[in-house]
């Protein structure tokens, strides 16, 4: 008896690993309609295209991604009305013009704008797009508990009407100063209205089979879904232009580190895309030593930055007044002092962190706005070249006397920094290299770094993140959605102050406040001719550099690499970096 | 015996329940947010609304509950449905427990993974204990001979070299030099016919070989101890004295008596093949159950991380009887009543 239950039991395991084992062989995925089941290997290699993001997607469905990823991995399925291409100006995709004022697509007091849709246009289930599917997806992305992450787009509409079956207007609550928001970009694509009918609001969730497989317009439809895992579309055969896409099957695969993830493409050539590769550059370059792919770069409004603290966040202050702004009456010790300020900025050396840390990925800048073209100012250029003299003199002349200790004081108060980053490689390197700059001009530094989970976390009970600013500077990358700064640049209104009375939702965090920038911010929202409104917006840009609030680092690129043989494209820097794949083409 | 199984197995309830409200609590203390890997253009009003529409906003013991019904009473019953095809009450509505990433049931998504992970990790478990059963006898039988050293040397080092260099070097040596074994492992992988059976086998050699040495080595140390342990012991002598071969001492009396431990060891060491293992995974993207956890705690997944911790947690649970039982049948002086 003590002989059988002895196999039987050690027999458990091997039993149980042979009968999870045999699970090996996945079946056809029965969710998607066609059951085609494609074998990676057997494919042919010249039609078959091979992504790798690193972060692999979580949904195909981006009004409830969790991430960059997964709103690239959607853009080869659903399509907007425009994208932007790699010079910030917008395409139409899914209409057949961009609305303006000389076409009549944009009423003149901007109240109202109006997108002809095409009429060629099929889903890949063969039914045609209209426009009462782009008004589901309005609906769908403001219904109540839908969790959509790209409401924003959508802030100032009042309601969105089909006119008839290919014309939609989107009318505004007030005159719209960028009324391009909605439906343009990959944030903001159609959703099909038969497939996601029933997924509104808290069901949204719960529509599994729809958000893996969206019925979309595309080139290319899901065929397999592992989230997080691997995502294998198939040429839509559908899809409007003749003779594309020219890859009939493409597989995006998740997992690992940009490192890694660089050596597929660049060294192993498993791969033939890799996106989002901040690695060091001398790792890079001895990487396409190897001679198997090129790095592409392509700028976009990603800008790195110091935020200086206007607020006092001493940590023997309580939570209603520690980084709290107070009507003004909580100043900074000595970050109020324009003085420290400027001085700061002027013993930076942007080329050397360029230079070191960033290579083809980075340039310097001074300004917070550093593309499109038409915004960038020149006013700021001269902290292009570091000056630690001037930087000195300016201390000096301030009244800041050097201590015994090396460090600069006046009346008591000692300029000593805490300096806080989310936890990455090059972030940690910058750190160091200005705590040197900043000790030759007399200030002392501690350095600090979180985990980017905890630092950009919106949990109001969370005192580490980058909104409380529990520290004298941080440093972190912002940018703003698709090619126009007018959303963004609204976060520098004293209104918008992060503190108690709002749980910490605010997005001036530096919470610089003055009176001349919110009066331009005023006659901006007033302004509609286009060459004005670049005019405001370069002079609060100009007004956010020198008064110091912010210091503009380094104007940084989206890395990416391709395979030699992989053409047709250039990096896109403000749009989904693959939607244009149905160009893509192998030599 | 029956008695003794029952009173652990009544046990573990308790146990098993306050593991589940100790992870639920350590995780909702942690500072991490599920939409801070959102693009930072995404207004924090907007973050503010995401959250309340995961559920967040709701207050812990609201949250625990609901997670522990759905745990406990739901997925079991779709579990149930799923393999017997009957409809138990009103399973449309039913909640199930939800990554709050993809959105998708997270049991969907650990039945998904398990094979790569049993693949490779159990294939390198099953490897790591052919290898080291018979080194360690060797080792131990022929103590400080040159096999010995060397066996010890190996073992020292697979012991204290770490998967991610090992894996980083095999990545050189065979992907980016010679070009023979792939870096990464492809889920989506059928086997249908030779060829595609002789790339799976390919794509796997580097990870199980990684982690097979990692767990031989482990495991040989223990065998080498445990037999040196037996062969100075007073029935070894007494066997010899009756003139019985070496080769028959050491396969038929100490072989028996050192496995007791070990196999113990074994068995513990089975819930490991089904937690996958986290930093092999990532090396070569096996993406199976280890990068799964690892991917869900830095988005701040708590549905997942505390789904997948805790059914760790009932594999460890339950391991543990197995090899007490075991340990119980195999060596008859140790009684259960």
């Amino acid at each position: 008896m003590r002989r059988i239950v002895a196999t039987l039991l050690l027999a458990l395991p091997i039993l149980l690993l042979g009968s999870c084992s045999r699970e090996t062989t996945p079946e056809a995925p029965d969710e998607v309609e066609g059951n085609e089941n494609v074998a990676v290997s057997t494919l042919d290699v010249d039609t078959h295209l091979k992504i790798l993001y690193w972060q692999g997607p979580t949904t195909l469905n981006p009004y409830l991604s969790s991430g960059t990823k997964d709103i690239e991995a959607a853009s080869i399925v659903l399509e907007p009305l425009a994208h932007h291409d790699v010079d910030a100006n917008m395409v139409p995709i899914l209409a057949t013009e961009i609305p303006t004022k000389e076409n009549g697509g944009l009423a003149e007091d901007r109240t109202s704008i109006t997108w002809h849709l095409r009429q060629d246009i099929v889903w890949s289930d063969n039914t045609p797009l209209t426009a009462t599917d782009v008004v589901f997806t309005w609906e769908y992305c403001t219904a109540e508990g839908g969790g959509c992450t790209a409401i924003d787009s959508f802030r100032y509409v009042e309601r969105v009407v089909a006119i008839d079956d290919h014309t939609v207007r989107i009318e505004f609550v007030k005159p719209a100063p960028y009324p391009y928001g909605p439906f343009v970009g990959s944030v903001s694509p159609i959703l099909q209205r038969e497939q996601f009918k029933d997924c509104l609001g808290a069901r949204a969730k719960e529509c599994t089979d729809q958000n893996f497989y969206p019925i979309g317009t595309g080139p290319f439809r899901a065929l397999e879904f592992k989230a997080n895992d691997t995502v294998q579309y198939i040429a839509n055969t559908l899809y409007r232009d003749e003779g594309k896409p020219f890859f009939q099957t493409v597989v995006i695969k998740g997992g690992g580190n940009a490192t890694s993830a660089a050596r597929t493409v660049l060294q192993t050539g498993e791969f033939d895309y890799a996106w989002n590769l901040q690695v060091e550059p001398e790792i890079l370059e001895s990487m396409r030593g190897a001679g198997k792919g090129e790095i592409l770069t392509g700028f976009g409004s990603q800008v790195e930055r110091i935020m200086v603290n206007q607020t006092n966040p001493d940590p023997k202050l309580n939570e209603e007044q520690r980084s709290v702004y107070m009507d003004g009456k909580n100043a900074h010790p000595f970050l109020s002092d324009i003085n420290v300020r400027r001085a700061l900025t002027l013993a930076i050396d942007r080329q050397i962190l360029v230079d070191v840390l960033y290579g083809v990925s980075g340039r310097p800048t001074c300004n917070v706005i550093p593309l499109p073209e038409k915004y960038v100012s020149t006013n700021n250029d001269d902290c292009l070249t570091q000056d630690i003299e001037e930087a000195n003199r300016i201390l000096d002349e301030a009244g800041w006397v050097l201590g015994s200790d090396g460090v600069r004081a006046k009346d008591g108060i000692r300029l000593s920094l805490v300096y806080q980053t989310s936890t990455n490689s090059v972030r940690q390197s910058t750190q160091s290299l200005i705590k040197d700059w900043w000790q030759q001009i007399g200030v002392e530094t501690e350095l600090q770094n979180f985990d980017g989970g905890v630092f950009f976390s919106t949990d109001a009970a969370n005192p580490f993140t980058l909104t409380r600013f529990y520290a004298d500077v941080q440093m972190y990358t912002n940018s703003f959605e698709g090619n126009d700064p007018s959303n963004y640049v609204e976060s520098w209104k004293c209104g918008n102050v992060p503190g108690p009375h709002n749980s910490w939702v605010g997005s001036n965090i530096s919470r610089g406040c003055s009176e001349e920038v919110d009066a331009l911010l005023d006659a901006l929202s007033e302004t509609f001719d286009a060459t004005e409104r670049v005019e405001i917006i370069k002079q609060l840009n100009d007004k956010v550099v020198q008064n110091v609030w912010e210091i503009p680092l380094i104007h940084r690129a989206r890395v990416s690499a391709r395979a030699n043989s992989l053409k047709g494209f250039e990096l896109n820097g403000w749009d989904s970096e693959i939607w244009s794949i149905a160009d893509w083409y192998r030599e | 015996m029956l008695k003794y199984l029952s009173k652990r197995l009544f046990f573990a309830i308790p146990t098993l329940l306050i593991i589940s409200f100790a992870l639920f609590a350590i995780l909702d203390l942690a500072p991490n947010d599920p939409t801070s890997n959102l693009p930072i253009t995404i207004p924090p009003e907007v973050r503010a609304e995401i959250k309340t529409s995961l559920g967040l906003d709701k207050p812990f013991h609201i949250r625990y509950f609901k997670w522990m019904e759905q745990f406990f009473i739901n997925e079991p019953l779709n579990l149930i449905e799923e393999i017997t095809g009957l409809e138990i009450g009103d399973s449309e509505s039913r909640l199930r427990v939800r990554s709050w990433s993809s959105h998708s049931p997270v049991v969907d998504s650990i039945v998904e993974r398990l094979p790569q992970t049993l693949w490779v990790v159990g294939l390198s478990y099953v490897f790591g204990i052919l290898i080291a059963l018979p080194i360690g006898v060797v080792s131990a039988y022929k103590q400080y001979s040159w096999f010995d050293q060397i066996g010890t040397f190996v073992s020292m080092v697979g012991f204290s070299i770490p998967t991610f260099f090992t894996g980083l070097v095999l990545i050189v040596v065979f992907s980016v030099w010679l070009s023979w074994l792939p870096s990464t492992y492809d889920t989506t992988h059928d086997i249908t016919d030779l060829s595609s059976l002789w790339y799976q086998i390919k794509q796997m050699t580097m990870p199980v070989l990684v982690l097979a040495f990692y767990n031989a080595a482990q495991l040989s140390r223990f065998m080498r101890a445990s037999v040196l342990e037996n062969l100075n012991l007073d029935y070894v002598r007494t066997a010899r004295a009756k003139g019985l071969r070496d080769r028959a001492i050491l396969l038929k009396h100490v072989l028996r008596n050192s496995m007791l431990p070990v196999v113990t060891m074994i068995a513990l060491g089975v819930p490991t093949i089904f937690t996958g293992a986290i930093i092999t995974e990532q090396i070569f993207r096996v993406n199976g159950i280890g990068q799964l956890l690892i991917t869900g705690i830095n988005s701040a997944d708590i549905p997942l991380v505390q789904s997948l911790s805790f059914l760790f947690a009932v594999l460890i649970v339950a391991f543990n009887l197995i090899a007490d039982i075991v340990y119980g049948i195999l060596d008859p002086r140790i009684k259960y009543e």
